[in-house]
């Protein structure tokens, strides 16, 4: 290994670049810290991080009786997502339960509800949903709304001809949300385990007071911020490909795109993020403010990157803050590699930002290093 | 015992027999063992601690003096043995040991964050006291340690000699019969160490019995009576008097040396019968072992036209004898080194050179050069700009005025090569703690751009030279302290660099590696290598041939050692030691101080 990297730098830099993978790897226990913890994550958090409802419960306040409300109540119970029915035989009860979170939506079906479809009118059922849990409430009502579609397609069945609409999903079917939430977490994995890393290597090393000795050595900014990226490029890359490897293969996400494109977007989205923790760190004078500051800026990172939320329904300044978010770009590449086989082109696209921002804040931090000397 | 026979050859009062009747000892220690896994740390000693005494609890690093601290104030249950302090059991009286002692630590358990009231308060609180109640006390408490004017001050921005007198007052605000301070004079100045001197005497004047651990072996020699500690054994116990006084007759000072002081003083060394010897300014003073008769030091003084008188023998001679002396006079790091060429004379110097942090100037307007092959000593109080001066010079610090240079560089803009003309080696020897002592050898001789076999041949030098081979796998920071020292050397100097930044290197290490230190400066410097060095100890300061003392961010006197000393002469102090000349030069700059300003406010 050493004498590989010789071939390619002087001995100054391999001598730090040796040092820095060492510091890191030299310690079994840190070892463990660097590798474990985020493939635990990877494994807690795709079963966590879900928006599907499951294991609903829903309150039924059936006044009507009739066929229509039967059937209705039956394809309900019978959905995958339901837990379990109340049946509730008056308001009181339906609220209390609903107060008690103990249904997340109730159905209140009124007395005419079965005539009125005999009749051929429209049979009207009131969803009441708890709003506390808005998103998943929405999400309840629109399952609710595609079984009444179902019920009201059987009565038009029996009277019209129907002429219902299809909805087809590209790219994932039959919308698993894991195939969504996998590839995402693995970058969102990797960001930070390389912010954590880059972001304590210098300040460790001013709280040691090793990092004065560093100055008055014949060695440059340039290289010592060059050894500095080395060893989280090396981990994040490895970390990064084994949670690719366990989306596609313990996970099962359809894995569509070119692997050697997303290889060299995987690198360059890690230099992005060191290029972050650098600059966190070149200006903090403890590990507890470097620590400080990768939080500060890697949760909202994590929460502008188009994750959890699309950017596009954010506001259109802070639209134009995460393009400055390396996660931002990296998710849509690694889940158009995943997912739907995305063109060389499209990542390219995606990929020119990441050299901007790994470029710009690589250079930051050489420059806070230089002015640290005030 | 032998303090009993004392008590009673002396007048018997009826003070004497009132303590004698309540059992009269602060601590009774009885064969005492304290294992850390491997390690035995005490090694089954039996001792008395006084009432109305300073105790010293002297030795080296790594003696047992902070276990033993440590077990008196019932934080440590020993292994076997007992303990008992103002007649309490440690161990099963533990809860009353708290009321009846004092205990600061080593760095005493000071809130940063906090005002020097707001600390003083803490610890009232925390000792039960209701702190409104108590306003007498804090008052007599900031009052003898004099931090009255400075009580809203946070404790982080005191110096250490403050810091260390805010942590005494916190460690006597129970008004405890027993004082255990552990190393209470560490990086605390010689002024502010007077200070802790004065108070610590009207404490035991008051009948408290105050047990003071240190390395400095010049404060032994101040205490009433010492406990000497080795390897966790117990190698004296008496008045340091008794001590010294064995080693009567065998101290000796070669004068008017000259110029060749570190070469004679190598010589000297490597005389079978002298066992230790230091350098004095301009003197080389010797001790001879014992039964050694004094014929080859009398020749040396003769071969180099030097005159030789006996001298008092002083408390730290007594220790290097009783350790069986101390390392020869040659260093095999210095053999190997060829002598340094270097294009000019001076070697370093700085002009006009100031740094202000906003308001606050840190060092104002200093300007000095040293000459190729100088040991340069930077000395002063803590916070007077020593630091700041040195790392202006490494170019670790962008001056605000003035500009400094290593051998004709300004180092902040200088290329790799010319930086490898300066070894630097950091305060509390930062060395690589994730990495193995082999690993840190490594990357010292890399970062410096050495490769192949020179590398190969520089480590096993050091190695070898330094007897590192035991732990190169291991970490630094388990390293003895003095291993540390010698690591930390070691990678200093793997480029062989003509001119050498110490900073406090011997800070907290034993008087025997200390000694082995200056060999190879001595060495080093006798092939031409330009020394810088700050240091605290003041009896270092006799090896440099120059001494910048700074205080206050000035340059307050800048001179030769013994030059330093002539100017304290008074009745007070015929034969001043360098510790009296800097007090003289401090006090006399604080007289300038004043008259500056009584003159502004006149205008």
């Amino acid at each position: 290994m050493r004498r590989f990297l010789n071939l390619f730098v002087n001995a100054r830099l391999s001598a730090q670049i040796v040092k820095e993978l060492l510091s890191i790897l030299r310690d079994p226990r840190s070892r463990i810290i660097v590798f474990v913890p985020p493939l635990m994550q990877l494994l807690i958090f795709t079963f966590a991080t879900t928006l599907e409802v499951r294991n609903a419960d829903i309150a039924v306040y059936d006044r009507d009786a009739g066929h229509w409300s039967h059937e209705l109540v039956a394809r309900i119970d019978a959905a995958d997502f339901v837990n379990e029915i109340h049946t509730v035989h008056s308001p009181e009860a339906l609220r209390d339960l609903i107060d008690r979170r103990a249904v997340i939506a109730a159905l209140n079906i009124g007395p005419e509800f079965s005539r009125d479809i005999a009749a051929g009118k429209v049979g009207t059922v009131q969803v009441i949903v708890d709003g506390r849990r808005s998103n998943a409430g929405q999400i309840t009502v629109g399952y609710l709304n595609t079984i009444a579609a179902g019920v009201s397609a059987a009565i038009q069945r029996d009277t019209v001809h129907a002429n219902p609409v299809a909805v087809r999903h590209w790219f994932n079917p039959n919308l698993i949300y894991r195939w969504f939430v996998v590839p995402a977490l693995s970058g969102i994995l990797v960001f930070f385990s390389a912010l954590m890393i880059t972001s304590l290597s210098i300040s460790r090393e001013r709280e040691l007071g090793t990092f004065d000795q560093l100055l008055v050595s014949p060695t440059t900014t340039f290289e010592i911020i060059v050894a500095k990226t080395m060893p989280a490029l090396a981990i994040g890359l490895v970390l990064g490909l084994m949670m690719i490897v366990a989306a596609a293969f313990v996970f099962r996400v359809p894995f569509e795109g070119s692997f050697w494109l997303l290889m060299p977007s995987l690198l360059l989205f890690i230099l992005s993020v060191v290029g972050i923790g650098l600059m966190i760190s070149s200006v903090s004078a403890t590990q507890q403010q470097a620590i400080l500051g990768a939080f500060a800026i890697g949760v909202p990172a994590v929460l502008m990157s188009g994750f959890a939320t699309p950017v596009e329904n954010m506001p259109t300044l802070l639209q134009w803050l995460a393009e400055a978010i390396p996660l931002k770009h990296f998710l849509v590449i690694v889940e158009g590699t995943f997912l739907k086989a995305m063109p060389a082109s499209d990542i390219i696209a995606n990929t020119w930002p990441l050299v901007i921002i790994a470029l710009v804040t690589l250079s930051m931090a050489v420059v806070f290093v230089r002015s640290r000397l005030e | 015992m032998s303090n009993v026979n004392h008590v009673m050859s002396t007048a018997i009062t009826s003070d004497v027999f009132r303590r004698l009747g309540k059992n009269n000892a602060a601590v009774v220690i009885e064969d005492v063992v304290k294992r850390f896994g491997e390690v035995q740390a005490l090694n089954g000693f039996s001792a008395e601690i006084q009432y109305g005494r300073l105790t010293g609890l002297v030795g080296p690093d790594g003696a047992g003096k902070t276990t033993l601290m440590r077990i008196m104030t019932g934080l440590l249950v020993p292994n076997s043995g007992r303990v008992t302090l103002a007649g309490f059991d440690v161990v099963d009286d533990n809860e009353a040991i708290h009321i009846v002692s004092g205990y600061m630590p080593q760095r005493f358990g000071l809130y940063e964050d906090l005002s020097v009231m707001e600390n003083m308060r803490l610890y009232a609180q925390l000792r039960g006291m209701d702190a409104d109640q108590h306003g007498d006390i804090f008052d007599s408490l900031l009052d003898f340690t004099r931090l009255g004017p400075f009580t809203k001050r946070l404790a982080g921005k005191l110096s250490g000699g403050m810091k260390q007198k805010l942590g005494l007052a916190c460690a006597l605000m129970a008004k405890p019969k027993v004082l255990l301070l552990d190393e209470p004079s560490v990086g605390v100045d010689p002024v502010s160490r007077q200070d802790l001197w004065r108070m610590v005497q009207e404490l035991t004047d008051d009948g408290m019995a105050v047990v003071w651990s240190t390395a400095y072996l010049d404060e032994a020699e101040r205490c009433q009576s010492v406990l000497l500690l080795n390897e966790g054994k117990l190698e004296f116990n008496g008045p340091p008097q008794e001590l010294t006084d064995q080693i009567k007759e065998r101290s000796y000072r070669l004068e008017q040396v000259g110029t060749e002081r570190r070469a004679v003083l190598s010589k000297a060394l490597n005389l079978a019968s002298v066992g230790d010897g230091v350098i004095q300014g301009d003197a080389v003073r010797v001790v001879l072992r014992e039964d050694a008769n004094t014929r080859e030091i009398k020749a040396l003084a003769d071969d180099v036209g030097a005159s030789l008188t006996l001298v008092q023998p002083r408390f730290e001679d007594a220790f290097i004898d009783l350790l069986g002396g101390g390392p020869g006079g040659t260093s095999a790091l210095a053999e190997r080194i060829d002598a340094v060429e270097l294009g000019s004379d001076v070697a370093v110097s700085c002009r006009n050179l100031t740094k202000r942090f906003g308001d606050f100037t840190a060092t104002d307007d200093v300007s000095f050069e040293v000459q190729k092959g100088e040991i340069f000593g930077l000395l002063g109080p803590n916070g007077a700009g020593k630091s700041t001066t040195f790392k202006m010079l490494c170019g670790l610090l962008k001056p605000t005025e003035g500009e400094a240079q290593v051998v004709g560089h300004d180092l902040r803009y200088a290329t790799g090569s010319a930086k490898s003309q300066l070894g630097y080696m950091a305060q509390k020897f930062s060395l690589y703690g994730l990495l193995s002592v082999q690993q840190n050898l490594e990357f010292s001789a890399g970062v410096y751009g050495l490769e192949g076999d020179i590398k190969r041949q520089r480590i096993d030098e050091m190695i070898n030279t330094f007897d590192l081979s035991q732990y190169l796998s291991t970490s630094p920071d388990s390293l003895p302290l003095g291993y540390k020292q010698r690591l930390a050397l070691a990678c200093a100097l793997m480029h062989r660099p003509p001119v050498l930044f110490l900073d406090e290197p011997t800070s907290g290490v034993d008087p025997i590696t200390r000694r082995e230190f200056w060999t190879h400066i001595n060495g080093l410097a006798r092939k031409g290598v330009t020394i810088m060095v700050t240091t605290h100890f003041m009896d270092e300061a006799e090896y440099c041939d120059r001494v910048a003392m700074m205080y206050r961010a000035r340059l307050i006197a800048l001179d030769t050692p013994d030059a330093l000393k002539q100017g304290a002469v008074n009745e007070k102090h015929p034969d001043p030691t360098m510790e009296d000349a800097f007090i003289h030069l401090v006090e006399s700059a604080q007289l300038d101080d004043e008259a500056r300003r009584d003159a502004k406010a006149a205008v």
